[in-house]
């Protein structure tokens, strides 16, 4: 994964090599001036040169200066919006989540009756109307004619509502169906009639058995739904002019910050090997067929 | 033997018939099915797959699924009670109590991600209120009962971490845990390896002598029946053609199907020049059933009445019964094949 | 249990020819994979629905421009921002163009852009995942290790890079977003001829070399049809939404031309006072994509063969 990691940060210096315009192409410099900033910057070794120079910074955190802000340090402005963005994430995960849960859990318990069919519209809904769709019409519904939240900026937890719902949405629907094909499945194993055959009554059935064979995979999740986060704020934080990492970067993009780009797309990469390798060590751990390996007679 | 076989019923199935209904249309499974089972003994219920005896099994249990089942006629009558008839709240007391369960495939009878001692405690909380020390206790005891070495540690692991027969022995010991009074084994050996199915097999009938219970054993092998069950019924596609003790049955049967199944058999002590007879064709729809005996197509003996009419049981012996045209006064004389009549 | 009791004449009990044909008669019409899936598909509704409304919308997209007497970009500054009525169908943007003419055509670009970046992943998938499997061993050991790094950046931060170096253009679009969703088909088809090569590793050893590829080729393809056609259902919305996405940041098609996603972009910031800029486009955006996906779903659940009652 390392190596993943390390060919992704490459290529995407690479890329940023490819990328037209030059920077402070937007600011009115005298020719003496770029040049000195190009040297400030590095910008006017050999490109071989300044890829040593930026893994080398990379491998010490040091993403290089955003030029945008001035020389500010990218991997700082990054951190500092990093709590923005991650509490919106983290919070429309766990709505998501719960609320996913139970439409699922129930539209399983209730396979094939009404419950069951509207639960899977209403998560098919979910999935397909998009965030940049949902938070705009979130906004007048909620916000400009019901007046119930702010509908921009972040000053208080209430900024926080409309965001994370228009992100967790999506979450709902995949959680919902994810957990409710689970359960299909898990109940029509031989365990489950086994279960009931020894005079259980439904309910211990489902806790005991149904759920805990069906929660485990749900970690399987958790890398897909990172990426989901990632991309999602980036319009979700636009939309909601939330000063977080996903608005710096398209705000990066549009000015032709090239640290910043190259700063942040890496960040989001290592966010989501991350997520990969923790959804990986969290698995090992809950599902005891590989955390207690087989001693068979 | 005799007295297993003049004991008084403990299970009494009368006229037992279930359908599903499935997009393609009603499918009857069981088509009138009867038979008695008496304290102590092993009842075997042979038929190839489809014959219903697996959905009969079930449903005595009432496990299967609710949604496309139909119980259309018939009664199972159990310590006075119709368990068909009975309330999803009275069965749970029965089920895994009274009366249990082992099922087909040891692989995936078991919650692989709930350690099997737990999973034995589960039926001893529920119906003996055992928990904690007392349970894990009788959970070590049971798991010695049914052969496991080691069952101290053995009790704290996972299912995959035993073999296809020592799971098979742990879902035995889940059945027996609150010493039922009626055992019902759905195939249990079928998905073993050949030395394994012995050893189960022993294992089951130790067990019943000891415990005392009594056993219906589905099985569509008739090796297994000859060493494990004292009175057998053989099935065809929803109904019971033949009914008898072990004896009867191999060294007497009187139903064609029963001796297309006995011949087809390989006999260890067989040596080339004699043929295995294989019953030709296979299983009538049970979407459509055929009107007349059900064997009626694949029977070397089919007179016209066959198609036509469902023969009455004729009686021979006490324990012995066939549904057959062939015993009626006016059907012709046939005799078994040679391999039937004579089987050792 | 009622039995009549018939006359029974000994003739009955004549012994007859065992009807052996009658069990061998075929149970049920004959059922081939093809026709079988789609009677599963008749029958869910979902899936139905999502398939008449996308062809709805395809053949509106198509013939709503043409019955109006408007044009996408004329422009008319006299009537910027009128309210939909009866002479303006959707009403007019701030340039005072029609909006009806607008979105079709947008509808137009997005359906297009959509349909062939799913079907240049599709293309790209099959092709990757084709060599990985015949290849195996070192070659396909590489090829894999290359998805995986291609995954490690989400798609969509994949896609604006591809952007940022390519200029905007439906070509270069449609090249962006082809180039992220390929490797779930990828990995299908690998999988399939990894397979595939098992079974047929014999009679290729036998059989001339050249002839091994072309072989597995007339095996993999009908074969792996079932979840090519599955996965491009899902690819296309996916494609819809990309494209949408890119748009919406500036990224993707430019004005004047347009596309559902620059149209949501544009009514966006007329929110506030100019709402039906916005819904238009995406009631059609969100109809599309919600079609697409429940006609892939009943596809997926049509096609799964352990889903045969």
């Amino acid at each position: 994964m390392l190596a993943a990691l390390f060919i992704i940060i490459s290529v995407t210096w690479f890329i940023s090599k490819l990328l037209p315009g030059t920077p402070f192409a937007d600011q009115k410099l005298s020719a003496e001036t770029r040049a000195q900033l190009f040297a400030k910057y590095g910008l006017d070794e050999p490109w071989p040169v300044q890829y040593g120079k930026y893994m080398l910074h990379v491998v010490q955190g040091d993403l290089g200066n955003s030029y945008y802000f001035q020389g500010r340090p990218v991997t700082e402005i990054i951190l500092a919006r990093l709590p923005i963005s991650a509490f919106l994430g983290v919070q429309a995960i766990l709505m998501g989540l719960v609320t996913g849960l139970v439409l699922g859990i129930v539209a399983a318990l209730r396979h094939n009756s009404f419950w069951d069919s509207a639960a899977t519209v209403l998560a098919i809904l979910g999935v397909s109307v998009p965030s940049f769709v949902l938070g705009p019409i979130l906004q007048y519904w909620l916000g400009v004619k019901l007046g119930w939240f702010p509908i921009a900026f972040f000053e208080s937890w209430r900024h926080s509502v409309l965001p994370s719902l228009a992100l967790s949405v999506f979450v709902i629907a995949t959680v919902a169906r994810f957990i409710r094909a689970e359960m299909l499945e898990v109940m029509g194993q031989d365990y489950t009639t086994l279960a009931k055959a020894k005079g259980l009554s439904r309910l211990a059935v489902v806790m005991k058995h149904v759920l805990r064979n069906a929660l485990i995979p749900l970690v399987t999740v958790l890398a897909p739904l990172t990426i989901y986060i990632i991309t999602g704020s980036l319009v979700v934080e636009q939309i909601f002019a939330v000063p977080g990492i996903g608005e710096e970067f398209v705000r990066s993009v549009v000015v032709s910050d090239y640290a910043m780009i190259l700063g942040t797309t890496i960040f989001f990469s290592v966010l989501f090997i991350l997520a990969l390798l923790i959804q990986d060590i969290l698995y090992g751990m809950i599902d005891p067929r590989i955390r207690v390996s087989g001693a068979k007679e | 033997m005799a007295a297993a076989m003049n004991g008084d019923n403990n299970l009494q199935v009368k006229d037992l018939q279930i359908s599903f209904t499935t997009y393609a249309g009603e499918v009857q499974a069981v088509r009138g099915v009867s038979f008695d089972l008496r304290r102590g003994e092993t009842l075997a219920i042979v038929g190839e797959s489809g014959s219903g005896k697996t959905v009969t099994a079930k449903s005595l249990m009432r496990l299967l699924p609710e949604a496309n089942t139909l119980i259309k006629g018939g009664e199972a009558i159990f310590e006075g009670q119709d368990l068909l008839k009975l309330s999803e709240q009275r069965m749970q007391k029965i089920r895994g109590s009274k009366i249990a369960m082992v099922f087909q495939d040891p692989m995936t009878s078991l919650d692989p991600t709930m350690r099997v001692g737990k999973q034995i405690a589960e039926s001893l909380k529920k119906h003996l209120g055992l928990s904690g020390q007392r349970a894990k206790e009788r959970a070590v005891e049971l798991l010695t009962l049914v052969g496991i070495p080691n069952p101290e540690d053995r009790v704290k692991q996972y299912p995959h971490q035993f073999s296809g027969g020592m799971r098979q022995r742990v879902v035995i010991a889940i059945a027996l845990a609150c010493d039922p009074q009626i055992l019902i084994a759905d195939e249990p050996t079928t998905a073993l390896d050949v030395t394994i199915q012995a050893q189960i097999l022993e294992l089951l009938r130790e067990l019943q002598e000891q415990l005392g219970m009594s056993v219906i054993l589905i099985t569509h092998d008739l090796g297994v029946v000859a060493h494990t069950a004292h009175r057998v019924a053989v099935m065809y596609a929803g109904k019971v053609v033949e009914t008898g003790t072990l004896r009867e049955i191999f060294y007497n049967p009187q139903m064609p199907y029963t001796w297309g199944l006995l011949a087809s058999i390989p006999l260890p002590t067989a040596d080339r020049s004699q043929e295995l007879i294989p019953i030709p064709g296979s299983p009538p729809d049970m979407l459509d059933p055929p009107k007349g005996c059900p064997f009626t197509a694949r029977c070397p003996y089919s007179m016209r009445i066959c198609a036509d009419e469902m023969p009455e049981y004729t009686t021979f012996s006490r324990e012995h019964k066939a549904a057959c045209w062939l015993h009626h006064p006016m059907a012709p004389n046939v005799e078994p094949p040679v391999r039937v009549g004579g089987a050792r | 249990m009622e039995t009549r009791r018939p006359e029974l004449t000994p003739d009955l009990f004549e012994q007859i020819e065992a009807g052996l044909q009658d069990s061998e008669r075929i149970v049920g019409p004959p059922i081939g994979f093809w026709r079988d899936s789609w009677t599963r598909l008749k029958k869910n509704r979902g899936a139905l629905v999502g398939l008449v409304v996308i062809v709805a919308v395809i053949v509106v997209a198509y013939a709503g421009p043409l019955l109006s007497p408007y044009t996408p970009f004329g422009q008319d500054l006299a009537r910027r921002f009128s309210v939909p009525s009866s002479q303006f169908w959707f009403g007019t943007d701030e340039f005072g163009r029609d909006m009806w003419n607008r979105v079709w055509i947008g509808t137009q670009v997005s359906l297009y852009i959509g349909f062939l970046a799913a079907f240049l992943d599709l293309v790209v998938g099959v092709v990757y995942g084709a060599i990985s499997g015949l290849f195996g061993g070192r070659v396909d050991d590489v090829m894999q290790r290359g998805i995986e790094i291609l995954n490690g950046v989400p798609y969509l931060v994949v896609a604006i890079l591809a952007m940022l170096v390519l200029s905007p253009g439906i070509i270069t679009i449609t090249i962006a977003i082809g180039l992220t969703s390929w490797t779930y088909m990828a990995r299908i088809v690998r999988g399939r001829m990894l397979q595939l090569k098992e079974q047929e590793f014999a009679l290729a050893s036998r059989s001339l070399g050249a002839n091994r590829a072309r072989l597995l080729t007339k095996h993999l393809i009908p074969n792996s049809l079932g979840p090519m056609v599955v996965n491009l259902m899902f690819t296309i919305p996916l494609a819809i939404f990309s494209e949408a996405f890119l748009s919406f940041i500036g990224l993707g098609i430019q004005p004047p031309d347009t596309s559902l996603g620059a149209l949501i972009n544009e009514g966006y910031k007329e929110l506030r006072f100019h709402s039906y800029l916005l819904w238009f486009p995406t009631a059609v955006f969100s109809l599309l994509m919600l079609s697409f996906n429940l006609l892939a779903d009943g596809l997926r659940d049509a096609l799964d063969p352990k889903m045969r009652k």
